[in-house]
């Protein structure tokens, strides 16, 4: 076996422009899938991270109708749906595996709000003492909302990097006053994600949260919103868990409970549900997955065509070395022992090629990762099964030539010389 | 003892619609020890018999009996296993594997025998010591002349001590003074208690057999000693 192995490089080495052209077939696809895989397992990574890495276990409850998140700038105050009072939150907080709960309202999408002759075209949150907290947001300069600010329903704000340059062009906002809907607010603080996990998602409209391309946000007081938007707006819920593996059971737990708390009619259209972090991490990589699964499809064929490929030239091999065949059944070597020669022959070939071909694939991925900012993960297991596959397919597009060798008749073999 | 025994063996080859009858009811026996030309003109059937003799065809009817052994319905598998044990092959045009070493050459019958690596290399030596090639032992054939690369063949189907060596026309390919050299090895194996049966239409080499059959449309006849005629 050995002895074959060296004999296969032996014969690929003698021929080296055309075990090159035959093995490109096989390098061009093992390249493309390791690609295309290192970038999948890479965003998926990222995915992950960006959401549930970094100690960020929040889900979020929202009022759904008809199984949609429900938007309170198009569709008013939805009938029959009740107002989640402070018991209610502390009811929340007794489920098993919640850290914290915050409550909030939102707006998406707001016009009417000014700084000098500046219109916000951002968000508009008002938020509870726990919000920033369980958001994982800092204070980064002035001061996030006293007890005070929120018992006497104080018309200050916070606001966001993106709102300093979308509202106040870059200027220090603290101790500025922008109108709301006629209403004149104090902003007393600039708020940011902690540096522990700074996400950048911004593929759902779920992660507005997130959003770094936003507009910018701006937070009040949940007590003073009211008095630019309505009362009794249903609330969302930030819960905080303990850790990642319970997010998805304490949503549904959380999304279960309100439901049947804060909803009159058991007929209704409306619901609360969670979107935990972990779910949407999953979503997005399925959805990454399911795209790229159709490229690996196309590389396949690739690979399809390059074991064509080393048929087609493991038979031109077989025909030139005829007499060489013959000579060894003449002196009595058995069929086995040409079929294996010419079948680690074969192997070798694509072997090698599955090799050069990871190398490639790893090389660019990293060239794409540096020039796209995209982030690839090299997989280990990728690697191994790319190189095992390309043996495989030596082997079988290797097994034709190989047994029309074998079965070669030595005296027809012998004469053609 | 007879080693090759062959009785009413005949060889038809398909040539279009007809069956054509290369070889018609040959019976011969080769001795232990015989040292035999065949001669006879080209096309006579001369390969098709050295074939059938050496296990590299079958015959279409008859009986072979190779060292006691019929040889009849045999896998292919078992018939190389037969040529690697009891024959020895030396072709017209040498044969020899162009990217191999003269000993390793020599070595590739004892590898399909199954020996250690270390016993073939030096029985390979030895084989080609004994052609008088120990200069010669880690030259490629494209390296040796016609003459030393015909002795390597001759090392090479020395090597597995078969109990028959099979020659087609060795000297065919080969001027006069080679030639004499390949004969002078043939007789000192023969001395040896070899058996060979050698094809030639070179009446000068027949001469050095011990006997001469001659074959003619397919028929063998006998003829002692070194007849140069051929009808
Ligand atoms: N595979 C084959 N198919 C059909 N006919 C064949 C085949 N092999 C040999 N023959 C025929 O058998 C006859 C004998 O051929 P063979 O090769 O035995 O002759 P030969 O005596 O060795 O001649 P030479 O001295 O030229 O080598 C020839 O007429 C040849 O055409
Ligand atoms: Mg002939």
């Amino acid at each position: 076996m050995i002895e074959n192995i060296r004999l296969a490089f032996q014969g690929i080495w003698s021929h080296k422009l055309r075990s090159v052209l035959t093995m490109l077939g096989i390098i061009i696809g093992i390249a493309a899938i390791i690609t295309i895989v290192s970038t999948i397992e890479g965003t998926n990574e990222q995915i992950k991270e960006n959401l549930i890495g970094a100690g960020n276990n929040v889900v979020t409850v929202q009022l759904n109708k008809d199984g949609y998140p429900y938007d309170m700038t198009w569709e008013g105050i939805p009938q029959g749906v009740r107002v989640i009072t402070e018991d209610t939150r502390k009811e929340l907080e007794q489920i098993r595996g919640v850290e914290k709960v915050s409550l909030y309202t939102a707006r998406q999408y707001v016009d009417q709000v000014y700084y000098q002759n500046n219109q916000f075209n951002g968000e508009v949150y008002g938020i509870d003492e726990n919000f920033l907290n369980v958001y994982g947001y800092q204070v980064k300069s002035g001061r996030g909302f006293t007890r005070e600010d929120l018992e006497s329903f104080r018309k200050v704000a916070l606001v966001d990097g993106n709102t300093i340059s979308t509202l106040f062009g870059g200027e220090d906002p603290i101790g500025r006053s922008l109108e709301m809907k006629g209403e004149v607010f104090t902003v007393v603080g600039v708020v940011a994600l902690s540096e522990e996990f700074a996400p950048t998602i911004n593929s759902y409209n779920e992660y507005w949260l997130y959003a770094d391309t936003s507009a910018g946000a701006i937070y009040l007081p949940s007590a003073v919103w009211p008095s630019v938007y309505s009362f009794d707006e249903p609330q969302s819920v930030a819960i905080q868990v303990t850790n990642t593996d319970v997010m998805t059971t304490v949503g549904k737990e959380a999304a279960d409970l309100l439901t049947a708390k804060q909803i009159a009619d058991t007929e209704s259209t409306f619901d609360y549900r969670s979107q935990d972090m972990l779910e949407q991490a999953q979503q997005l990589q399925s959805m990454s997955q399911s795209t790229n699964t159709q490229l690996v499809w196309i590389a396949s064929i690739s690979l399809l065509v390059g074991g064509i490929g080393v048929m087609n030239i493991m038979l031109v091999s077989v025909t030139e070395r005829t007499s060489e065949i013959g000579l060894k059944k003449a002196i009595g070597a058995k069929k086995r022992r040409i079929r294996l020669q010419f079948l680690t022959e074969a192997a070798v070939l694509t072997s090698l090629g599955g090799i050069i071909g990871v190398a490639s694939g790893v090389g660019l991925a990293e060239l794409i990762s540096n020039m796209m900012q995209i982030p690839v993960s090299i997989s280990v297991p990728a690697i191994l099964i790319a190189v095992v596959f390309s043996t495989a397919i030596g082997v079988i597009f290797g097994l034709l030539p190989a047994v029309k060798a074998a079965n070669m008749n030595p005296i027809e073999a012998l004469r053609r010389n | 003892m007879a080693i090759v025994t062959l009785t009413d063996i005949c060889k038809d080859y398909q040539q279009g619609a007809e069956p054509v009858r290369v070889l018609k009811n040959i019976n011969l026996s080769v001795e232990q020890g015989d040292y035999i030309a065949i001669m006879g003109p080209s096309g006579s059937g001369k390969t098709t018999l050295m074939n059938l003799i050496g296990c590299l065809d079958v015959p279409t009817s008859g009986s072979y009996v190779l060292d006691g052994k019929d040889l009849k319905d045999l896998s292919d598998d078992a018939l190389a296993d037969i040529r690697n044990r009891y024959i020895g092959f030396v072709f017209q045009n040498f044969h020899l594997l162009p990217k191999m070493t003269a000993v390793d050459n020599v070595a590739l019958p004892l590898l399909y025998a199954g020996v250690p690596l270390k016993e073939r290399k030096a029985r390979a030596e030895e084989a080609l010591r004994a052609v008088g090639l120990e200069e010669r032992m880690t030259f490629l054939p494209n390296q040796l002349s016609g003459g030393q690369c015909q002795r390597v063949a001759i090392a090479r189907a020395m090597v597995t001590k078969p109990a028959l060596l099979l020659a087609d026309e060795p000297t065919g390919a080969l001027d006069t003074a080679s030639g004499k050299q390949i004969m002078d090895i043939f007789r000192q194996l023969s001395q040896e208690g070899m058996t060979i049966l050698m094809i030639t239409h070179e009446p000068g080499i027949a001469q050095c057999a011990d006997k001469v059959y001659h074959i003619l449309d397919g028929r063998l006849r006998t003829g002692e000693g070194g007849s140069t005629d051929e009808e």
